[in-house]
């Protein structure tokens, strides 16, 4: 209890960084937002009126508790250039990105663990060495440019799938199952390449520990010591390594939107900073760093509930 | 251990080998390029690879071959400042984090903690956001998000010296803090820095070429390969050469950066 409490602490310490540093991006740096957002030639009166607007004549404290205040009521205040309310504009674009990101966790998850384990069990072997090559460049290679790839070789030659555009799920279950499945692919190619690695040496790491020797010294088979003893005590440590793949998947999900012309989320950051929209930026970030510290925070206490000796620590 | 030093650095030798490669052809660049790169010939538009253009044209018939070679300068440049800048804030930071502790450390390592939550390229573009695109804020920009992870590496390894025998021997002598950071621990913690130094240049190369495939990195004329990439993709399907060139190399480089930070881990580790 003691340390889900520290943790408690820790998380809120965390967000109100992570709000302070969003605030003071926006405001401390050298330039004028406004200026910025209006051009150089726009009219000091315009400037002062959309000052007032977005509350920046305002002292930087009561700024910054204004922006508190919103954030927890889900009030962003009004985009510049949609004049909707911030929130509107994201809750509208949610869903796709959500779906987005769970699919290609999901992904990665079954892929890159069965193929790790594969590898791990057949270390060196012709397998091993060519996939543990592949991942390596999966490693490398930009995301947008596997969607690219992934474009080239399935957008053309099958048709199978619709890339570039969007079907709601309302509208047809399996048109935006087909419409986010390259996408998905896309975000989780470079994952699966760092998770595939984590899965792989922490089972051979495991595989020298002392309990395996143990388990094997008593008779248990080959397949009862991997999945009984080994498998389950690499992949808690794998856990970790979740909370940092989903970061990368939701980091990823604002490229690949671009990639495949999807209207979500990343698509509206990317507009919205082009377009000067400070208010429509700010509320993004912050939502977004806020769901990532929060996931990490629900990894690590998962990784207390699944590993009593951390517990016991 | 015979054995193990018989083995050859594989990750070392091709790593070293790709970036020697893309380096020479970025130095070559400078004097000398097959076109020019900004010509714009439109009869001679979206060509696949032949002898004339050996990776073809591009929409507007500009040389792709020209292009991605002194795209190979921007993608160093901006490797060298994000590596640099991250270096030298990341050991300070680190240093004294790692050496201090304290409440100093815990407050530092909390303030990391915080940047670290944003995933890289919001913070790349928030930061875009505010300062506004081109090679040198982008490079800025990258520096910054550079910075913490390097100041963890650091600190972590002052943890591991600050209180080995040689440090608690410069303290009992008088030696000064700041000399104790930055001459005594410091060199010990130079091969993990420069494993840091290549991971981070080619967390940079992927962020800049992301950052300038969404238009907010590298703007014209500055060639970058990641534009390159933005700007072949609507004849994707049509002219798939025309994104493989850029893509390809910029996924090269990367790996051979990837490459040679393994290759030198093993070097630190054999060594030990």
């Amino acid at each position: 209890m003691a340390y889900i409490l520290r943790r408690l602490v820790f998380l809120c310490l965390t967000l109100v960084f992570i709000s302070i540093i969003t605030f003071l991006v926006f405001r401390i740096l050298p330039g004028d937002p406004v200026q910025i957002m209006l051009g150089p030639d726009a009219d000091p009166a315009r400037i002062t009126a959309v000052r007032h607007q977005l509350g920046l004549d305002q002292p930087l404290f009561e700024q910054y508790i204004h922006l508190i205040q919103g954030f927890v009521k889900g009030d962003l205040g009004e985009s510049l250039r949609f004049s909707m309310p911030v929130k509107t504009l994201i809750l509208a674009r949610l869903p796709l990105t959500f779906s987005l990101a769970l699919m290609s966790l999901v992904i990665v998850v079954f892929v890159s663990i069965p193929l790790g384990v594969l590898a791990a069990i057949r270390k060196n072997s012709w397998g091993d060495i060519i996939l543990s090559s592949i991942t390596q460049v999966g490693m490398a290679i930009p995301t947008f440019f596997v969607g690219m790839l992934l474009m080239i070789l399935f957008g053309s030659m099958f048709r199978l799938f619709s890339p570039g555009g969007y079907i709601p799920w309302g509208e047809s279950f399996f048109g935006a199952l087909g419409s986010l499945l390259l996408p998905a692919l896309t975000i989780a190619i470079p994952q699966i390449a760092v998770c595939f690695r984590y899965v792989r040496n922490e089972i051979l790491e495991q595989t020298t520990m002392d309990y395996v020797r143990t388990a094997r010294g008593k008779g248990a088979t080959e397949r009862a010591t991997l999945f009984k003893h080994i498998l389950r005590n690499s992949l808690i440590p794998v856990l970790t390594v979740f909370g940092l793949i989903l970061a990368e998947v939701i980091a990823g999900t604002i490229v690949v939107e671009q990639v495949f012309s999807l209207p979500g989320i990343g698509t509206l950051l990317i507009t919205s900073v082009s377009g000067r929209d400070f208010p429509v930026v700010q509320g993004l970030v912050l939502y977004i760093a806020f769901v990532v510290v929060c996931i990490n925070f629900i990894v690590d206490l998962l990784y207390r509930v699944l590993d009593p000796r951390i517990r016991l620590k | 251990m015979i054995h193990s030093k018989k083995k050859r650095n594989m990750n070392l030798i091709i790593g070293g080998t790709i970036l020697l490669f893309f380096l020479t052809i970025m130095v070559i660049s400078f004097f000398y390029t097959p076109y020019d790169v900004n010509k714009i010939q439109v009869a001679n538009k979206l060509q696949p690879p032949s002898s004339a253009h050996w990776l073809g044209t591009d929409k507007f018939g500009r040389d792709t071959l020209s292009r991605i070679m002194t795209g190979t300068q921007t993608a160093f440049f901006v490797g060298a400042v994000v590596v640099v800048i991250g270096l030298f804030f990341g050991s300070i930071i680190g240093g004294l984090a790692g050496y201090l502790g304290g409440w100093f450390d815990e407050i530092v390592m909390r303030f990391i903690d915080a940047l670290m939550a944003f995933p890289g390229i919001i913070l790349a573009i928030m930061i875009v956001a505010v300062f506004g695109t081109g090679i040198t804020d982008t490079a800025l920009a990258l520096g910054v998000l550079a910075t913490p992870s390097i100041a963890r590496i650091v600190r972590s390894g002052f943890m591991q010296n600050k209180d080995l025998d040689y440090v608690v021997a410069a303290r009992s002598i008088g030696v000064s803090p700041l000399r104790i950071i930055f001459k005594v621990i410091m060199p010990n913690i130079y091969s993990q820095l420069i494993v840091a130094g290549s991971v981070a240049f080619a967390g940079a190369l992927l962020a800049e070429s992301s950052l300038s495939y969404l238009g907010l990195g590298v703007q014209p004329p500055d060639p970058s390969l990641g534009r390159m990439l933005s700007e072949s993709q609507e004849y994707i399907t049509d002219d798939p050469w025309y994104a493989l060139a850029p893509g390809l190399t910029i996924t090269f480089i990367v790996l051979g950066f990837y490459m040679l930070s393994n290759g030198l881990r093993e070097l630190t580790d054999r060594r030990s």
